[in-house]
């Protein structure tokens, strides 16, 4: 590892009860904090002292802290995960900031994701929608074709599998303008608009899912594309247009 | 108390399965909605089971602690999934895959229980690309496989390095249409604090609503726990931060016996702890030792360089490396099961070649750069360039490493600043899987009726170590193929019970002693955080009940951990409210019940006196270092039953383990 050294920082972190009462950023500071570190080692560092003074910890967050559950969140210096790109904030380290840096913590910042307190929000929608049709209708029974029975071209299952690398993490609709979660919704569209199973009920999830999604209180999609920038996985652009390619063909079909 | 029956059907072992649905009970299709079921915890076991169960028909009530079901743990496996197809044409069978399983879990697992894990190994592979799993695919559309540790066919499928994540997706997915259809009442956000138990069965639990800190009665006519493994015991482990034992453990505290607790995986190729600050284990995936070679430096002046900051590792000459796994297990090389690399690194550290700069040096390479040339040469070939430059072999190897790693290359990078293209990557053994836990019968039921356990949750299936892209097969067999046959046939006295009511004093008492436990944690108002409890517990486990054992290390390790039992519940303090979101008090609760947990393993690690799998005792230990198995005197599951807060007071049932079509031999990977 790199030579550690320790920060010291000022951190600027909203504070909220609950749903219904009103939040504010206090002010915190904290020092020696290892480059080697991630953020939420930092947080941690810092809700032990906290406690320690007899204070209530700050909630937000977090489980496997590897980068694929999804579960962190966190604006810090008004960036979905932070400064870095591709990654989650379980995998910022505090390498990328410097001594004596200030440092603004906020929550996910949209209609769709309500906050539950300091830090967290609901991401409930997200499930909502995945209800609504984020699936393909096989009876989870086993008594279904080998699986070699159905070929799939390996650029098709490279590309499914890049769109179904979304973690669900709502970085996508935090940094959107319009709080849109088209990237989101367009990954599972694009997972199985590749592929030659589920294709036979395609038109109906495509219509069911955005139905779902516009009805939670996402946004439009404008196309500014600051989603595929802070997307922690790398999902493009392209999910968003082939989800509108599928959803347009199904209305018309459904005429 | 209820004696150990494992309940293995009679009949050839090859058709035990087969025959035992063939004559369970059933419950029709038009009494199926009379019954609520309920599943604690949604991963790959949980997540499988519940949508299943409900689309048989049952009413599912389904809880997890994280906001979504589509965040269990499960989600971080990365390498892979076996199954016995044989589409490589390599001689993999079933017969095969039980072979390699019962001898990599050393044999101490059930022989008809891993049967029946090869058996259906082959549908889930269907029934998760019919969900649309993108599994990664050759060049004709087929499935691609590669091999894991421990076994020498390729039977492992993929999605990338991102198995588990595309697995559970797939489970998630089938989840959801229940959902949508009414059949799945999802509880996110809530945690199990119990289980309720009328008139002998399992009927409900208690349940704490992680946003309102309401603490809420649920009922069913069975209790399904699949609540993942408890290696956080350790507090430093590869598992995520909320993984926990507390639905286990609890239902051990009613009854139900807990088997093998000291059966702990310590996982190879982790990155290796930073320093004091760490607050969990990141694991580069198993997958990488079919590519990667692991050595440390031969001279130990070079380790002193190397972690001195003065020496790179890619200076050092190859005559100057010692793969010691190579060189030690020629036949298996790298790709040793799991336990044998983690010692062998454990060896090489302890005798002072560890080259990671932290305070205990701990930390061997793993090294691409001869797979990176091999791959070069390959497919400057297959391109047809005859003459092909140093930086493109390189070029064209590192290519090649990037499509099938990439991911893990790019994550290693965040998290260490360290390019491992160039620079070997580091790795030590970190705390990984428990193979032990609940102790359950061939239909996955626990000794308490009607409350059943699944995936790494339960004892069963993986024996003393489990190999590589196994947890994953488990997983998925226990809650699609598994589970929802077995417990029809317990299901089927109850089509005339009726709703289970949750006023009743069962209930009662239930609610009572958690609601005093609430009370409890938010008034002790004590010295120190729960998190400086767990530090201590993980601190003791890991030195004394970690990678080599020894019985005085256990004996203070049990006394220890009653000491810090016993601070814990003087001066644990839990600001805050209990009203609402309160992480430190769904901690304390958890840290709980790792305490006494911890001591349990310790106990068992002392009873058996033996080396086998994950547990290495440095008492019973060849010559050369290897595990010394004593299958006279302990080839049986040990399953503890509570007898009150002693934890020492517990007393052990045996569940001998016979091996009747498979010969048992010493294992030899050398």
């Amino acid at each position: 590892m790199s030579a550690q050294k320790g920060l010291n920082l000022t951190l600027k972190i909203w504070r909220q009860k609950n749903n219904k009462t009103k939040g504010q950023f206090e002010t915190y500071k904290i020092s020696d904090v290892s480059t080697d570190s991630s953020f939420l080692e930092m947080l941690d560092m810092l809700n032990e002292n906290l406690i320690n003074e007899g204070q209530e910890a700050i909630a937000f967050d977090h489980d496997c802290r590897e980068g694929i559950c999804g579960m962190c969140s966190l604006y810090i210096n008004g960036r979905p995960h932070g400064p870095d790109t591709g990654i989650t904030t379980c995998q910022l380290h505090m390498r990328m900031f410097k001594d004596g840096e200030t440092i603004h913590i906020e929550p996910w910042r949209s209609a769709a994701f309500p906050i539950i307190k300091d830090l967290v929000v609901d991401r409930s929608a997200f499930d909502r929608v995945m209800a609504a049709g984020g699936f393909i209708s096989v009876n989870t029974s086993g008594n279904t074709l080998d699986a070699n029975a159905i070929l799939v071209p390996k650029e098709d299952a490279d590309n499914a599998m890049d769109a179904a690398a979304c973690i669900g993490c709502g970085a996508c609709v935090a940094t959107c303008k319009n709080g849109a979660a088209s990237l989101f919704v367009g990954a599972k569209v694009s997972q199985f608009a590749l592929l030659p199973q589920g294709r036979v009920e395609a038109k109906r999830r495509v219509l069911n899912m955005v139905k779902a999604m516009d009805e939670e209180g996402f946004g439009n999609c404008s196309n500014t594309g600051a989603c595929e920038v802070e997307c922690p996985k790398g999902i493009s652009l392209e999910v968003i247009a082939r989800m509108n390619r599928e959803y347009f063909s199904a209305s018309l079909d459904q005429g | 108390m209820s004696k150990l029956d494992s309940k293995i059907p009679a009949g050839p072992l090859a058709d035990k399965w087969k025959n035992h649905k063939d004559h369970m009970n059933l419950v029709s299709p038009n009494n199926r909605d009379k019954i609520d079921i309920i599943v604690v915890g949604t991963g790959l076991a949980g997540g499988s089971a519940a949508a299943t169960l409900a689309e048989q028909g049952y009413n599912v009530k389904a809880f997890c602690y994280q906001d979504s079901p589509r965040r269990a743990h499960s989600i971080a496996a990365q390498g892979g999934i076996n199954a016995a197809k044989n589409y490589q044409g390599d001689g993999d069978s079933t017969y095969r895959l039980f072979y390699d399983t019962i001898k990599g879990g050393d044999y101490r697992s059930r022989e008809a229980n891993v049967y029946r894990l090869a058996e259906v190994s082959a549908s889930i592979i269907d029934q998760c690309v019919a969900q649309g799993v993108p599994f990664g695919r050759e060049y004709g559309g087929q499935l691609d496989n590669r091999s894991f540790g421990g076994v020498q066919v390729k039977r492992t499928f993929y999605a990338k390095g991102q198995t588990g994540q595309q697995l559970l997706l797939g489970a998630y997915s089938a989840v959801s249409r229940q959902i949508g259809k009414g059949r799945i009442k999802m509880y996110n956000r809530h945690e199990m604090l119990d289980l309720v138990i009328v008139d002998g069965k399992a009927r409900g639990i208690i349940a704490r609503n992680l946003v309102t800190g309401e603490i809420e009665r649920h009922s069913a006519h069975a209790v399904v726990i699949a609540s993942g493994g408890y290696g956080n015991v350790y507090f430093l482990s590869t598992n995520a931060m909320g993984s926990n034992v507390s639905a286990a453990w609890k239902i051990h505290k009613k009854g139900a016996y807990f088997a093998n607790p000291c059966y702990v995986q310590i996982h190879p190729t982790c990155i290796p702890v930073h320093g004091t600050a760490q607050s969990k284990l990141t694991l580069m995936s198993e997958s990488l030792r079919n590519s990667g070679r692991i050595w440390v430096p031969k001279n130990i002046e070079d380790a002193v360089a190397i972690r001195e900051g003065k020496l790179r590792p890619e200076n050092i000459a190859q005559e100057n490396r010692d793969y010691y796994l190579e060189r030690r297990y020629p036949a298996f090389g790298n790709l040793v099961p799991r336990d044998v690399a983690s010692r062998a690194a454990k060896e090489r550290c302890d005798a002072g070649y560890g080259i990671e700069n932290n305070d205990t040096h701990e930390g061997v390479y793993l090294d691409f750069s001869t797979e990176i040339q091999k791959k070069g040469k390959e497919a400057a070939i297959e391109k047809n360039i005859h003459n092909p430059t140093d930086q493109q072999i390189y070029d064209l190897g590192k290519a090649w490493i990037e499509e099938k790693y990439g991911n893990l290359f790019v994550m290693y990078e965040k998290i260490t600043a360290d390019n491992p293209y160039v620079t070997p990557m580091k790795i030590y053994p970190a705390v990984h899987y428990t193979m032990g836990g609940v102790w359950v019968d061939y239909n996955l039921q626990s000794t308490i009726p009607g409350c059943f356990v699944i995936g790494e949750a339960n004892f069963s299936d993986h024996g003393a170590n489990r190999l590589g892209a196994s947890a994953l097969m488990q997983g998925l067999a226990d809650g699609y193929f598994v589970l929802p046959y077995t417990i029809a046939d317990y299901l089927s006295a109850d089509i005339r019970t009726g709703e289970i009511p949750t006023n009743s004093p069962a209930f009662d008492a239930a609610e009572k002693e958690i609601k005093d436990k609430v009370n409890f944690f938010m008034t002790n108002n004590g010295k120190h955080s729960v998190d400086y409890f767990h530090k201590k517990l993980g601190h003791i486990m890991w030195n004394k009940v970690g990678m080599g054992r020894t019985p005085e290390g256990l004996q203070e390790a049990i006394k220890e951990i009653e000491e810090v039992r016993k601070e814990f519940w003087a001066d644990v303090r839990v600001p805050g409210d209990a009203n609402g979101m309160n992480m430190e008090l769904e901690k304390a609760f958890r840290v709980a019940d790792f305490l006494e947990l911890g001591q349990l393993m310790a106990k068992d690690a002392l009873a058996r006196e033996e080396s086998c799998g994950g547990h290495f005792r440095w008492d019973h230990a060849t010559p050369e270092g290897e595990a010394e198995r004593d299958d006279e005197n302990f080839k049986y599951v040990a399953a503890w039953e509570y007898q009150g807060d002693d934890i020492n007071q517990e007393t052990m049932h045996k569940e001998d383990l016979i091996y009747e079509n498979i010969e048992v031999k010493t294992r030899s990977y050398k």
